[in-house]
């Protein structure tokens, strides 16, 4: 083999063009994927790539780069660290030289401090080398060790295009993020076949571990993308609402007008506390035009979660969506809402919480899922949360849920209200029931108990007024519904320049899981 | 065959469909009371309704099969 000279040159050009031919086939016509380093075109400047490990394996003819490609590049001008697996090269597959490039792309960008993205498709370890590449200090569980580590220092992102198996699943799920697209991600702790014979279960892959499973019935997915071209749009897209690491603000971009003018923002929440409607149609009249980017909008719908700007300043929007489950709160919608708190927070993302929940789900099926712990773990990320943060009632906000979405009690910089809200600790019908319950069944004609019932249900209302509590101060303040989007501009100007807040020096408080 | 279950527990309040209709998605199916709230459940899929196996008044948990489609 030529190693001298002009060699090099020969064995670069040999080791640019990824695996041999036949598999470069299979990518593209049998898996319809694209190579590697075309994604990686179309993700990063042109021009911008620096690339560590070309020459890993480069004594194999057919271990290009041994099967992961690690650079430093720019993602619309700013820099960022990329691993690639090569699906082209042994199926994408970790060797030892792999996975010393993946854990020393991770170094350099914890070095750095540059977001850290994962373009994962790899059928995972290589069995016959397992002894140089799985137990040892930096073998394959330190790229997990350092993703632990990097959380919240750095962002991490990941695009499933391809299968990420066992252990290898880890890596899209210690991310901040997955985009998954759809056919070609696939992530699992067994693969079916293995399924198959050790607990006896048929399945498919697609059923087990594809992207749209882990998208709308796992909660493992973020983000369901048609094809790859979307998704690695969808990538850039995510980070223009991030910091480059944790001591940075977010970019400031152009403000925009909504995409739906305010001025009828009335008619879309009904006063009736009792009808369903799409909260869409208020995010639709804040947040600037053609930003949204919407985080597990397949799974626990009842709850949205999403990043925004207003006045072209990014913010994290939790959302409860009365059209879905009435909007209350389950376990999965808890976990979906703290994670995505935890994020925003972890990153100097403002928090918006817009509300319109009757409370945690009760009952004996989500007692038993353990809903006290789910909610306990929203309410931590809520109170730890130190970003900016206004909350506001837009229709009610009973029990629990007024607590878990950022209620006066939770600090937030302002508790806001639209006239249309109402606060309590129960909605007036279960009110009345609870404290009449005996008197109410004592009636006995009909008429005379619907008169009483609903007598005391216009006393409760009137109790618990809005009006009544803006005077006593529980809300900071209302805001006539057309003046929202204005007033919270205002109000984040000055919330942004707060410094983090005073916490308890400890090591890390317990949250539950 | 595909089976529609409920996806919170409460009430039956309403029942939108009968046997022999054609669904799709989006379509109400039934209005449930739960949590002080009238509630309404959407078709997710295609379909012609088989079998509807709730009344109106029953109480139905997460998870229960409450509606079968040919």
């Amino acid at each position: 083999m030529a190693t001298k000279g002009g060699g090099l040159k020969a064995i670069r050009e040999r080791i640019l063009q990824m695996g041999p031919e036949r598999h470069k086939k299979r990518v593209k016509e049998d898996y319809g994927k694209l190579l590697c380093r075309e994604r990686l075109e179309i993700l990063l400047d042109p021009g911008s790539i620096v690339e560590d490990g070309l020459m890993a394996n480069c004594l194999e003819e057919e271990l290009a780069a041994d099967g992961v490609v690690t650079v430093l590049g720019k993602v619309n001008g700013r820099d960022v660290a990329v691993m690639a697996n090569d699906f082209s090269v042994k199926a994408g597959s970790w060797g030892q030289r792999t996975v010393e490039k993946i854990i020393r792309i991770q170094e350099t960008a914890m070095r750095l401090r540059i977001p850290m993205i994962y373009l994962v498709d790899s059928a995972g370890l290589r069995i016959t080398d397992q002894i140089y590449c799985f137990p040892g200090r930096r073998h394959a569980g330190r790229i997990f060790h350092l993703q632990a580590l990097m959380s919240g220092m750095i962002p991490q992102v990941c695009i499933l295009s391809g299968p990420s198996a066992a252990g290898g699943a880890y890596i899209p799920t210690f991310c901040d993020v997955i985009i998954c697209v759809d056919k070609l991600g696939a992530m699992y702790l067994g693969s079916p076949r293995m399924a198959e014979v050790t607990i006896g279960e048929k399945v498919t892959l697609e059923e087990m571990g594809g992207s749209r499973m882990h998208c709308s019935v796992s909660g493992v997915g973020d983000v369901f993308a048609e094809n790859e071209e979307e998704a690695l749009q969808m990538l850039k897209d995510y980070l223009s609402y991030f910091p480059q690491h944790c001591f940075e603000k977010p970019p400031v971009y152009e403000p925009a007008e909504p995409e739906k003018s305010i001025e009828d923002i009335e008619k879309v929440i009904p006063e009736n506390q009792n009808l369903p409607f799409d909260m869409y149609e208020v995010i639709w009249r804040i947040i600037d035009r053609d930003s949204w980017f919407e985080m597990k909008k397949l799974w626990a719908q009842e709850i949205i979660t999403g990043f925004a700007r207003i006045d072209g300043k990014p913010l994290g929007i939790i959302a409860n969506q009365p059209k879905v489950k009435g909007g209350v709160l389950f376990v999965d919608s808890a976990d979906k809402a703290c994670r995505f708190i935890r994020l925003c927070d972890a990153f100097n993302i403002p928090l918006l919480y817009l509300m319109d929940v009757p409370g945690f789900m009760i009952g004996s099926k989500v007692e038993k899922e353990g809903i006290l712990r789910h909610g306990c773990k929203m309410l931590y990320a809520v109170s730890e949360a130190t970003v900016p943060k206004i909350s506001v009632v837009i229709r009610k906000a009973y029990g629990a849920g007024l607590y878990a979405m950022c209620g006066p009690s939770h600090e937030p910089d302002a508790c806001l209200a639209l006239p249309t809200a109402m606060v309590a600790v129960m909605g007036p019908e279960a009110a009345v029931n609870a404290v009449y319950y005996n008197h109410i069944q004592e009636i006995k004609d009909p008429k005379e108990r619907m008169k009483f019932v609903m007598e005391k249900q216009k006393e409760y209302r009137e109790q618990v007024d809005i009006y009544k509590l803006a005077a006593n101060l529980i809300i900071d303040d209302m805001v006539v519904p057309t003046q929202l989007r204005s007033e919270l501009i205002r109000r984040f100007a000055y919330y942004e320049k707060k410094p983090g807040e005073l916490r308890y020096p400890k090591k890390h408080g317990v949250m539950q899981v | 065959m595909a089976e529609v279950a409920c996806p919170m527990a409460g009430v039956v309040a309403e029942v939108k469909v009968q046997p022999g209709d054609t669904i799709e998605p989006g379509q109400e199916l039934l209005i449930l009371e739960s949590m002080k709230m009238m509630i309404p459940f959407q078709a997710e899929s295609n379909g012609v309704v088989r079998e509807v196996k709730v009344n109106v008044g029953d109480f139905v948990n997460e998870g229960d099969v409450v509606i079968v489609l040919e």
